[in-house]
């Protein structure tokens, strides 16, 4: 196997003496798209969070591309370029147009000329169908066109990886798929991910790998089809099962079948 | 109404006009500069700077304009500090000016939201980047409605120069009315020039709080 | 005598007559809050009523409050009543009616800002829950616009505190007047007049301070 992309290594991280994330390990390759899945508090936001510096670890290490990454305070921002995120609350800059929230990174901390990264820019919004809103305010902005703009603002950076934490937990119900479909032709064009998702459907398209996080640890890690199909831990079992209901009919009568990936 | 009267002393109203636009604005801009300093030795956190800025702020918000010019002016010259008349009105308003300035930058940065400065992080903006393209901009335009109230503030505090033996409005209205006895044309001239001087800066600001909204600032949208 | 000139401050009754001096602002002080907070409730009132001509009015009210500068104001009532009413006030009386005017104006802001700040859907949700329009207020809006408003209120106050100071404008004996007895006293004590205003300065700061702290403590527990 090749030499991984990112490697985190046995990483610890507590808020007030709370342990969030205790000893996770997790390498990723060139073009893999790994999603993260597990209870709300089990650490998965935090873990993306340390990848990029938002969050300090207090033990172990992370490594991009060979280079030991975590614990440095000086040239974060080095780190960041070639790290991409995208956050639930899309976080566009609402005093920038559009093209100024895109083009601010590329420019500024790149240092790229203008006319070149516009170019592309363009391309990028037309690929995501927001090519008449280049020169749009935010607020003009739908919550989905936002998060598709967001991640445009992201790609444009050409990161090395590109970390999404919950991009769809903000949004309406009918906005999700327009966002969720761009990450998958992201995915196809060869993109290195790591997402954060409560969209079990999307995490079984998207997903080279799954990873099952609780407590801080890493409870389960399997392709698609065996996780969301034939989980092997009872705890995986238990959170698959949350996502379905028990119909009123059937009286309890028979065991809901764990369908959440169907 | 001695309408002959008011206008014959049209020009020493704008000549104390004058007095207290001038040294009102020169107050204001040093008070700017005075409150963005403090405030930004709170915001990075400069040790002991960041104190005297702290405890500054504290002094001048909780004393009255005219007790810390009695000091300036009266108080002072007897331990062998002087300034000029002119030079404590300006040092009294920036020392008053400067905190309630540093606070409404405070506001502004506070108002922040951290998921903004995260976004500029994350796009690998250095931290004086970060400041100068993604929080300076959002906080500026959510202080401008408190700088601009202190503006105003402070021009109304100029009132107290006369103290200093300044001709400025209030000292010229003042003097017209123990010399003149035509109290009322007085005080009515001057209500009229605060008017005149307050009314456009009230509408300016208006303007251009108005002009920030509609720029898009306060995004409804976002979680 | 070659002592400090801090040490005139202790001869005789001079501290005592420096407190009576700054009791003579404070308790005006007091006496404007409280009938600024109770006219500023008629204010909110009145302003609330959903009558044009009364919102008309507290508008003007207000707008004349932001922008005359308190000592233009008790210029008018203190010479110039006099002049067209015939009225002669005291000094003292035309500072009450003067700062109560101004502080009913800027209570009465306070009050309704606080009362319209409470989203509606917490009414809706109390009248749902099937209490009665008196228990709403009771137990549900009452204690939320007072969280909101007190905080705004202690700063107002230590504002109008601040402000009273300007009555030694208007020949009222207080502090600083006492102030400048003092120094006439000892005139031959070259450095008495720093001594004075300076410990007047931390007098003002001291009475004014806590009062800060206390709003912004408020402020904080209860955002």
């Amino acid at each position: 196997m090749a030499e991984p992309i990112l490697r985190v290594r046995e990483i610890h991280k507590s808020f007030d003496s709370t342990g969030v994330l205790r000893g996770v390990s997790l390498d990723i390759q060139e073009g893999e798209v790994i999603v993260i899945v597990g209870p709300s508090g089990c650490g998965k936001s935090t873990l993306l969070r340390c990848i990029n510096g938002l969050e300090t670890v207090d033990s172990g290490e992370i490594w991009l591309r060979g280079e030991k990454i975590s614990g440095r305070t000086r040239d974060l921002y080095r780190v960041r370029q070639k790290i991409g995120m995208v956050f639930q609350s899309y976080d566009l800059f609402p005093h920038m147009k559009v093209m100024d929230n895109l083009l601010l990174g590329p420019t500024k901390a790149l240092g790229r000329p203008r006319q070149e990264v516009e170019a592309e820019a363009l391309r990028m919004l037309e690929r995501v169908g927001l090519r008449e809103k280049a020169y749009a305010l935010p607020r003009t902005l739908s919550g989905g066109q936002k998060q598709r703009v967001a991640l445009v603002r992201a790609m444009l950076m050409q990161p090395d990886i590109l970390l999404l934490d919950e991009i769809t937990a903000a949004l309406d119900p009918e906005m999700v798929s327009e966002v969720l479909n761009v990450v998958i032709d992201l995915a196809r064009g060869g993109m290195t991910m790591a997402i954060v998702t409560h969209e079990m459907r999307f995490a079984e398209a998207v997903a080279d790998r799954v990873l099952f996080l609780e407590d801080g640890h890493v409870v389960e890690e399997g392709t698609p089809e065996v996780f969301f199909h034939h989980p092997q831990t009872e705890r995986a079992q238990q959170f698959l099962r949350s996502f379905t209901y028990a119909s009123k009919r059937d009286k309890g009568e028979e065991q809901p079948k764990n369908n959440a990936g169907d | 109404m001695d309408w002959s009267f008011m206008l014959a002393h049209v020009p020493d109203y704008l000549a104390g006009a004058w007095v207290t636009l001038r040294f009102g604005l020169y107050g204001i801009l040093c008070s700017l500069a005075v409150g963005l300093l403090c405030c930004l030795a709170r915001f990075f956190r400069v040790p002991v700077l960041r104190q005297i800025a702290g405890g500054y702020i504290e002094l001048a918000r909780n004393t009255p304009l005219l007790v810390q010019l009695f000091f300036l002016y009266a108080g002072l010259p007897r331990v062998g500090i002087r300034f000029s008349a002119e030079t404590c009105a300006v040092i009294g308003l920036t020392f008053l000016g400067g905190a309630y300035m540093a606070e409404a930058f405070r506001s502004g940065l506070e108002a922040v939201d951290r998921a903004q400065i995260e976004a500029g992080a994350c796009l690998g903006l250095t931290r004086t980047q970060n400041i100068r393209y993604v929080i300076f901009p959002q906080a500026l335009a959510t202080a401008v409605p408190a700088l601009f109230a202190n503006v105003i503030f402070l021009i109304k505090e100029t009132s107290v120069f006369s103290v200093l033996a300044m001709m400025d409005l209030m000292n010229v209205a003042d003097t017209l009315r123990t010399s003149g006895g035509r109290t009322v044309e007085v005080l009515c001239m001057l209500i009229a020039a605060y008017l005149l001087i307050l009314l456009p800066v009230s509408v300016i600001a208006t303007r251009v709080e108005r002009r920030l909204r509609y720029a898009g600032f306060g995004d409804q949208h976002s979680v | 005598m070659q002592d400090l000139g801090i040490s005139i401050l202790f001869k005789g009754i001079n501290f005592q007559r420096l407190l009576g001096g700054l009791w003579v602002t404070l308790r005006l002080a007091l006496l404007t809050i409280g009938l600024s907070t109770v006219l500023g409730l008629l204010f909110a009132l009145l302003m609330l009523s959903g009558r044009r001509w009364a919102k008309f009015f507290c508008r003007a009210w207000l707008e004349i409050v932001r922008f005359m500068p308190q000592l233009v104001l008790l210029y008018l009532v203190y010479f110039g009543f006099a002049r067209l009413f015939g009225w002669d006030l005291n000094g003292e009386v035309s500072a009450l009616i003067v700062f109560t005017f101004w502080g009913a104006a800027e209570m009465g802001d306070l009050i309704r800002g606080a009362l319209t700040s409470i989203p509606r859907h917490q009414t809706e949700s109390a009248e749902a829950l099937g209490l009665t329009r008196g228990q709403v207020y009771q137990y549900v809006l009452i204690p939320q616009t007072v969280r909101r408003l007190l905080p705004q209120a202690i700063n107002l106050s230590t504002r109008i505190i601040k402000t009273t100071a300007l009555v030694k404008m208007i020949n009222v004996t207080e502090v600083l007047k006492v102030g400048q007895q003092i120094i006439g006293q000892f005139y031959r004590q070259p450095d008495a007049a720093f001594w004075v205003y300076f410990v007047i300065f931390l007098l003002y700061f001291l009475v004014c301070w806590p009062f800060s702290l206390l709003a912004r403590r408020l402020e904080k527990r209860w955002a």
